[in-house]
């Protein structure tokens, strides 16, 4: 079953195709990955399937439904959750509270009710905390979960993301280069995860310049570059095309590279 | 200590307490007054914090709606023969229906645009106030009817400083039944992040609203109040210099802390009554006082001395 689909996907600015024509099928419960050089147009292909731009022309499939131009909220309720390139992680508020308001899509109470505290909203504020719990320990963050965020180091805010995300308890989960910044070990772990995660049945698609992650975790590669398709395929394929090693590879094989790339 | 100040049953004790512990130290009967005043400022100031210091969205018309509330309790009575007690609610509500109507295209704004309009909603209320003579009694003001409760006069400065008092109280104990609650989490990520709140399946304008909305209804409360305790009301209640008022005891009492608007809020009230002694400089050394205290305590009061005391640690 394919659970997320765009097709002819576009968007412009100022005259910029930074997304062009772009087609995605990404088969259910894999681990699906878009690479391509800085300013290939990954993070807004991000953008535009979680709903924070609108095309300006394709569509976007979620399970078959039409949800292109949807707002992100409305996404995130149709079970579409992602992570930030550059974090945006609630910094005021603790790690668990972070985590608790992705379960806001599941929590039911309404404004008049949270505001006389009903017996309704401590039963929903200890369901939504016992699940977040069980979200921060799936990234190791157990341990951190009533420390501010603007505490944590910059790997397990990472995590923290991850973690929020799952919160939602989503269908297809978006993971914006996870593995930038972090060391092998944290990349390490990272690949763990992400295991993990798709063992639940969750689909993740995966924007990263750690080629060996991606090279690892992947089911299939999509390849970018100026906005548009250069190839798609296994690791192995797309590793072997001469297109992509010309455009990407070719410059980028080696881990410096692909640090010097940051 | 921390724990003490931050939870959110000590708070509520610590506003009653203090309540019930002032009136016996009160020199005269005219600080019942000054009480009543900086609890019902105090009330609109926890409204306005659970907008600024939660939400992350700043009004500088907040005034506007205790105009409202205070002129329902006026013009109510007086020309509508409405009874007061009716009034204050019928007020909460026409402030939160405004509120509604008015938040809905400029909560969309951000920042300073946001200010700016909601700055322009403030003047424009206080405008129609001074205006509306016939209904108002224009920049003069109107005197207001006295609040009947089964036929019985609730007047003078002690009836409304418990009344106020009580208020408060309830206010601060629903204010931060909010915060812990889904709907409060939903308001301070948007404070920190509108693009992941709303990744997460927040519904961005709709908890803005909401949270816009419940403001104004505490701003219109503390406005009612205001007007049934001086007995007269002018276009001043609604003016630009009280938002800024509302701002300033947020602000300073700390934002995002409860307990720290009742501060704030006591702070503004009080001030300027202990400095009249100093005449010709009493708003330059209530603007200094102001000044200092952010350039020190750049939190606010009651974070600041919170994040002082010492107690668990994070």
């Amino acid at each position: 079953m394919t659970i997320l689909e765009t097709e002819r996907l576009s968007i412009a600015f100022g005259g910029v195709r930074a997304v062009d024509a772009v087609n995605l099928s990404v088969p259910s419960g894999s681990v699906f990955s878009i690479i391509g050089p800085n300013g290939a147009g990954k993070t807004t292909l991000f953008n535009l399937i979680s709903g924070v731009y609108a095309p300006n022309d394709g569509f976007v499939r979620l399970a078959g439904d039409d949800v292109t131009g949807l707002a992100p909220d409305r996404l995130a309720r149709r079970g579409i959750s992602r992570t930030f390139q550059n974090l945006q992680i609630f910094f005021r508020m603790t790690a668990l509270a972070n985590v608790m308001v992705g379960r806001h899509r599941h929590e039911t109470t309404g404004v008049l009710s949270d505001l006389l505290h009903l017996p309704a909203v401590k039963r929903q504020n200890r369901a939504t905390r016992e699940a977040a719990r069980i979200a921060l320990a799936r990234v190791g963050l157990d341990g951190e979960a009533e420390r501010p965020a603007g505490s944590l180091a910059y790997g397990a805010l990472k995590r923290l993301e991850i973690a929020r995300a799952l919160a939602t308890e989503p269908r297809l989960l978006l993971l914006d280069e996870p593995a930038a910044g972090c060391n092998p070990v944290e990349t390490e772990e990272l690949d763990g995860i992400i295991r993990s995660i798709v063992k639940d049945g969750v689909t993740v698609v995966l924007v990263e310049h750690d080629m060996r992650l991606v090279m690892n975790i992947s089911d299939r590669i999509h390849v970018l570059a100026n906005g548009r398709t250069l190839a798609e395929g296994s690791a192995a394929e797309v590793r072997a095309d001469p297109k992509v090693i010309e455009a990407y590879l070719g410059i980028h094989s080696s881990r410096d590279g692909a640090r010097a790339d940051h | 200590m921390r724990r003490l100040l931050e939870s959110r049953f000590a708070i509520v004790a610590w506003a009653a307490a203090i309540a019930l512990a002032l009136p016996p130290i009160f020199p005269s009967g005219y600080y019942y007054r000054v009480g009543a005043l900086v609890f019902i400022f105090a009330l609109a100031a926890v409204g306005l914090n659970l907008l600024m210091g939660f939400a992350g969205q700043v009004s500088l018309g907040h005034a506007g709606f205790v105009g409202i509330g205070a002129y329902a309790v006026a013009i109510g009575p007086a020309h509508l023969g409405a009874p007061s007690w009716l009034c204050v609610p019928a007020g909460a509500a026409l402030a939160g229906l405004v509120a509604f109507l008015v938040g809905r295209p400029i909560l969309r704004l951000k920042g300073h645009y946001l200010a700016v309009a909601t700055l322009g909603f403030g003047l424009l209320i206080s405008i129609v106030l001074t205006n509306e003579a016939a209904w108002t009694g224009g920049p003069d003001g109107m005197s207001v009817r006295r609040l009947y409760v089964m036929s019985q006069a609730v007047s003078g400065s002690q009836t409304w400083y418990w009344i106020s008092a009580t208020t408060f109280c309830v206010g601060a104990a629903l204010a931060l039944n909010l915060i812990d609650s889904p709907s409060g989490r939903a308001l301070r990520a948007i404070h920190d992040s509108e693009t992941a709140a709303r990744s997460l399946g927040v519904d961005v304008a709709r908890k803005k609203l909401a949270v816009f909305v419940i403001s104004a209804v505490y701003a219109s409360v503390a406005g009612s109040y205001l007007a049934l305790l001086n007995g007269h009301i002018t276009p001043d209640a609604a003016g630009f210099l009280r938002s800024i008022e509302l701002v300033a005891m947020v602000v300073l009492g700390g934002m995002g802390s409860i307990f720290g608007s009742l501060v704030g809020a006591a702070v503004l009230v009080v001030l300027p009554q202990t400095l009249t002694s100093f005449h010709d400089y009493e708003h330059m050394a209530l603007g200094l006082i102001v000044m200092g205290c952010m350039i020190f305590l750049r939190q606010g009061i009651v974070p600041a001395l919170a994040a002082a005391l010492p107690g668990r640690r994070e």
